[in-house]
């Protein structure tokens, strides 16, 4: 399947963005950020960016005070799944310009936006970041 | 900072950061969400503009983590409106708060599909969006053509299609059939030719999914997959925008060779010469650069690279510069490169002979598992637990153990048990093995499994030469303070047995040695108590001359316990005491326990269970030393008819009669004069001959039971292995390891995993079933270290099945492995079984077993979840026999609800929650393929009595009597199960007393039935 989530959470631990590509309750969902949360969040910089949990991993990556978790199955590319962290996150920098954890938290539906142009059912949809951007371009200008 | 006109989104946004504690923020939201409701309550004046606002922030505190349980009409009922925004927002948030059971969705399906076949192509991808992350069955029968239309239209632009793809790919997962149109395949590889990346990323999503359950349909693919590898590999034609860091778009490539994979070889030569090509490039061209993001992008395309070689499996140069590659980054500082090194070299050691290669890194592998990194050091540990054998067995135990007190908590359940099982598997001699799961207890003993302890016992039991060594090490480890107590356990148990083999040493007299257990007695649990009164009893029968001192002080103790509170302590008590007043008898009585008859660890099953693919990790085990082999099997002397000396048969026998003091001597007389001990019917549940009897995990139901378990277990073993005699005349000594209906009925639940073993060979399976084809293949391994010759396999194919067997080699050379594919067609609903009649020769001995194939009904059974509209229709219309049946089955072995949706989802049954109002009741349904019928619907409803969980009643429905009738029958099998799939592994339970094999017991093992019928 893929990617089974994307989560944006701060140092705190509180989460300013959840995307699930598999339905999971609210319960399942409150204990699954939890732990990984957690997990993550207790890791420093000389540990590496893979967290196993149950029965799939946790790639992850810090930006300041926010960590991009994302889950996905055990034989997903690691790396590529890395990198895809930092593509949303340039993504995200070109449309907000030095985006920072408030714009996420003030602009939740354009952060919707631009993770649906590029994950769509688990899968990478696309990867030009003109492509990703050009729909919230064409809203902003209509409003 | 304040969003687009929706300033009351953005003033809730700050309130709830400001909010200084989690009650602050729970009254915030709750007050907002009374908000909220108040004003869809009073809808009426409630513009699109307000709707959206409120919409968003239920979004929000369904992101919190707080329940929004009513809104969701209103969500929904966006999706319907003109405008673009509220609408987007009703797609977005619609698929964030439902799922695709929910009833609203169905309320919009045509405004969805209207969307979808507009001409507004924002609103299309908005459709599609939603479809492909939430879309369920109702979706895919009623969307699939017009998303398949948009997909490949020549029309439409990309941004369109791309979204189409993955929105087919949902559809397809719920329902298969949506590609069954005439020349799809020919469609997809069009589609290949795509010049725009974004829809070929989607595309190679779609065609992986397609690939993976049906390789054969997409041959025509594989050449322009190389191709596009191959143009992105080359950088040719790669718009700027597609391009990472320099890196034409890794998320393509790395998609690419994942579709590659699936496809068994590359036959074309101009293709593979290409691809190789392309591989050679991308191993030879990775360098190191500085910039963190394109070094990832470049080595996530090359580790994609090196598992696409790995699976191809061909060229030797390129899978030593693999090799070398991943030696290379498991020594590399960077954590993430060392990560994905150790967990890829794991993975190659499945795959090829490089054991030898890897091995030269062991110390850099060890250092690993020493890394501050616990995602490191678990892959370091399957790696070392993977690449162990007898050669370095004892180097990685010990840094395993050392390890063991400073593991973290998380790992070292797992830490002791592979510790356990390599020490058990490639112990260089016995008196090291002891040691090691001495050390362990003594280390980790909360996370050493009783399974552990029992087989040490095991071990010291069959093994002569071992009992004063492990007596001595057992009586060193109870000086030691604060003593965990499963070492208490395993000290007392063996002292008991083995003390007197000590007597003339100093602190072991028998006094001695009493005195230091009692110490422990006030400080164990209940379990431990029996255990410590049966080795004082033993004491007491060793102590020759009969010390007076020693025994009042044992009595006092059992005069104690008499009156204690566990009826099983008390009963030990009570009879121990009796016995022990027998004088000279005792000795007769309580003899030393027999040897134990050699089975399967009950480890290495664990470990199997544990194991994900187990068809993998036999690959490891077969490689397995002959002398290791010779290890495990430390003793074949399975005690023949009539070999069982009296004395010990009156062991098992005397508890469970009463206690008058002569019936025991007439009972031996008895069964001594007319010479039929043997033949004797399974003790009876209650008997307590078991010493350890007691133990085993309290949730296991009663005492009774878990001695049954392995009586049967050993009476099944005993009947195949007679069953094995006769296929060969006699003449086959070579005895199988571990129960082959065991194994054949743990694959019909699962797919990979051992068909068979004996000390020359290993029988692996994996199959891997698509709608009515099944792909199986055979991995036969020899675990010898001269050839196994003469090998011949023919498949006995009921007339269901079409089986291809490739070519078996007569010969597997040493400590080899051979693949063999087997390839399977279901015609139609059966349940007769597939046989493969293989034989081999080793040295003079020949061996011929007959082994039935899980090649079941349920394998062409493919889950599927049905809504309640589309069940009762079909319910209702198949209204009785014969395509309805019914029938009440009793005698079910008791399951709970979990349980058995558990073993329905290993019958490929899939459970519907929530069809049935009734909770006791199970419904399932399940599409069957075969090549005469296609797919049919089978609809499944167990209605159970939560007062008898022996008994249920069971109906089948589907168009197709024939098939409703074996499912039926398929599924009663499965839950009147013989009780062994289910009990504890039987092992687990405490060692038995070796039962000699009972004849006429009128217990059925299907595979004796079966030799019978050939």
């Amino acid at each position: 399947m893929g990617i089974r989530f994307v989560l944006l959470v701060n140092k705190q631990g509180q989460t300013r963005l959840a995307q699930y590509y598999e339905y999971l309750t609210l319960e399942e969902r409150r204990a699954l950020e939890g732990e990984i949360v957690r997990k993550c969040l207790a890791r420093n910089d000389q540990q590496c960016s893979f967290v196993e949990h149950r029965n799939y991993k946790v790639v992850y990556r810090r930006y300041a005070s926010l960590f991009f978790l994302v889950g996905v199955d055990n034989d997903e590319n690691e790396l590529a799944i890395l990198e895809f962290i930092h593509l949303l996150v340039e993504t995200m920098d070109r449309h907000f310009g030095n985006v920072c954890e408030l714009d996420i938290m003030f602009h939740l539906e354009k952060a919707h936006f631009m993770l649906e142009e590029m994950v769509m059912n688990g899968c990478i949809v696309e990867t030009s970041k003109t492509n990703i951007l050009s729909p919230i371009q064409l809203m902003d200008k209509a409003s | 900072m304040a969003l687009s006109g929706m300033r009351g989104l953005s003033v809730f946004i700050s309130d709830i950061r400001n909010c200084q504690n989690k009650e602050q923020e729970r009254l915030r939201v709750d007050k907002e969400l009374g908000n909220i409701r108040t004003r869809f309550k009073n809808e009426k004046g409630l513009s699109p503009y307000e709707k959206k606002k409120y919409v968003w922030k239920m979004l929000y505190i369904y992101m919190l983590g707080y329940d929004v349980d009513f809104g969701h009409t209103e969500a929904v009922s966006l999706i319907s409106a003109p405008k673009y925004p509220e609408k987007q927002v009703g797609y977005i948030v619609t698929s964030c708060l439902l799922n695709e059971n929910h009833d609203f969705l169905r309320m919009v399906i045509n405004t969805v599909r209207n969307d979808i076949i507009g001409r507004n192509e924002t609103f299309q991808c908005l459709a599609l969006t939603m479809v492909g992350n939430i879309g369920g069955r109702d979706f895919s029968e009623s969307l699939a053509p017009d998303v398949q239309r948009l997909l490949i239209s020549s029309s439409c632009r990309p941004l369109v299609r791309k979204k189409a793809a993955l929105c087919l790919l949902r559809l397809y997962r719920k329902n298969p059939d949506v590609v069954n149109v005439d020349g799809w395949s020919d469609r997809m590889a069009q589609l290949l030719d795509e010049r725009d990346l974004g829809v070929l990323t989607s595309v190679m999503s779609l065609l992986v999914a397609l690939v993976s359950n049906n390789v054969d349909a997409y041959w025509n693919c594989l050449p322009k997959c190389v191709k596009i590898l191959e143009r992105l590999a080359r950088n040719q034609d790669i718009p700027q925008e597609y391009t990472y860091y320099g890196i034409p778009s890794p998320w393509l490539q790395v998609k690419t060779m994942r579709v590659l994979q699936y496809f068994p070889t590359v036959e074309d030569p101009n293709t593979r010469r290409a691809l190789f090509e392309v591989l050679q490039r991308i191993l030879m061209g990775t360098d190191v650069v500085k910039n963190v993001n394109k070094n990832n992008a470049s080595h996530a395309v090359l580790f994609e690279a090196l598992a696409l070689v790995m699976h191809l499996d061909a060229e030797k140069e390129m899978m030593s510069q693999c090799v070398a590659l991943l030696g290379k980054f498991i020594a590399v500082r960077e954590p993430n490169i060392r990560y994905l090194g150790l967990e890829n070299m794991t993975r190659m050691l499945l795959v090829t002979d490089v054991q030898d290669i890897i091995k030269r890194h062991q110390a850099q592998i060890i250092t690993s598992l020493k890394d501050p990194d616990i995602s490191i050091r678990r892959r370091a540990l399957d790696l070392l637990y993977g690449m162990c054998d007898i050669t370095n067995a004892k180097e990685i135990v010990e840094e395993l153990l050392q390890y063991l007190s400073t593991a973290d908590f998380a790992m070292r359940e797992e830490l002791a048990l592979k510790a356990a099982i390599l020490a058990e598997k490639f112990a260089p001699d016995l008196s090291w093995y002891v040691d090691v799961i001495l050390q362990l207890i003594d280390k980790a003993g909360d996370f050493v499994s009783d399974d552990i302890w029992y087989r040490v016992v095991q071990f010291v039991t069959n093994n002569e030469d071992l009992q004063p060594y492990a007596a001595v090490k057992a009586r060193e480890y109870l000086d030691k303070p604060a003593l965990h107590e499963t070492m208490v356990k395993v000290s007392a148990y063996i002292l008991g047995e083995y003390s007197h083999l000590l007597s003339r040493r100093p602190g072991c007299s028998p006094k001695e040695i009493f005195a230091i257990i009692n110490e422990k007695l006030p400080t164990v649990s209940t379990n431990t108590v029996a255990i410590l009164l049966s080795t004082f009893a033993k004491i007491l029968m060793h102590t020759q001359p009969p010390d007076p001192e020693l025994r009042e002080q044992i009595w006092s103790i059992f005069r104690k316990y008499e009156s204690y509170i566990d009826v099983e302590i008390q009963q030990r008590a009570v009879e121990y005491f009796a016995l022990s007043r027998k004088g000279e008898a005792l000795v007769d009585i309580l003899a030393e326990m027999p040897k134990f008859p050699e089975r399967q660890s009950a480890l290495l099953k664990k470990a199997e269970d544990i194991e994900v693919d187990t068809a993998e990790q036999s690959a490891i085990k077969l490689r397995t030393q002959q002398q290791t082999s010779n290890a495990l099997v430390v003793t074949d002397q399975r005690p023949t008819n009539g070999s069982l000396p009296v004395n010990q048969l009156n062991l098992v026998r005397i508890p469970s009669q009463n206690m008058e003091a002569t019936s025991h001597q007439e009972m031996s007389r008895e069964n001594g004069a007319v010479n039929k001990v043997d033949r004797e019917p399974v003790p009876s549940p209650d008997l307590i001959g078991d010493l350890l009897a007691i133990e085993g995990p309290p949730s296991a139901a009663v005492p009774a039971e878990q001695n049954m378990v392995p009586s049967v277990d050993a009476t099944a073993d005993a009947i195949g292995a007679l069953a094995l005699a006769t296929v060969n005349e006699e003449s086959n000594t070579v005895q199988p390891i571990g129960n082959i209906a065991d194994r054949y009925n743990a694959l019909c639940l699962k797919d990979s995993g051992v068909l068979y073993e004996d000390p020359h060979i290993q029988i692996g399976v994996k199959a891997e079933w698509r709608a009515h084809h099944g792909r199986v293949v055979l991995f036969l391994g020899n675990k010898n270290t001269s050839p196994l010759t003469s090998v011949r396999a023919v498949i006995l194919p009921p007339t269901h099945l079409k089986m291809e067997l490739s070519l078996v080699p007569e010969t597997i050379p040493p400590r080899a492995q051979v693949q063999c594919p087997l390839e399977v067609v279901n015609l139609r609903a059966s349940r007769d079984v597939a046989i493969l009649d293989f034989s081999y020769n080793f040295g003079t001995a020949a061996v011929n077993v007959k082994l039935r194939l899980p090649a079941v009904l349920s394998k062409f059974l493919q889950p599927v979840a049905v809504s309640a509209e589309e069940f009762f229709p079909q319910w209702k219309s198949l209204a009785g026999p014969p395509s309805k049946l019914q029938e009440v089955v009793r005698g079910v072995k008791p399951l709970s609800l979990p349980e058995m949706a558990n073993l329905f989802a290993s019958l490929h049954l899939g459970i519907t929650p929530g069809l049935d109002t009734n909770p006791n009741n199970l419904v399932a349904s399940a599409t069957f393929y075969s090549e005469t019928t296609r797919a049919i619907l089978c609809l499944i409803r167990v209605e159970t009595d939560p007062a008898d969980r022996t008994q249920l009643r069971l109906t089948i429905a589907s168009v197709d009597p024939t098939l409703t009738f074996e499912l039926k029958e398929l599924i009663k099998e499965n839950l009147v199960d013989i009780p062994k799939t289910t009990t504890p592994a039987p092992s687990q339970a405490p060692p038995l007393q070796p039962q000699s094999p009972v004849v006429g017991s009128g217990y059925n093992d299907p595979g004796a039935l079966l030799a019978g019928l050939l």
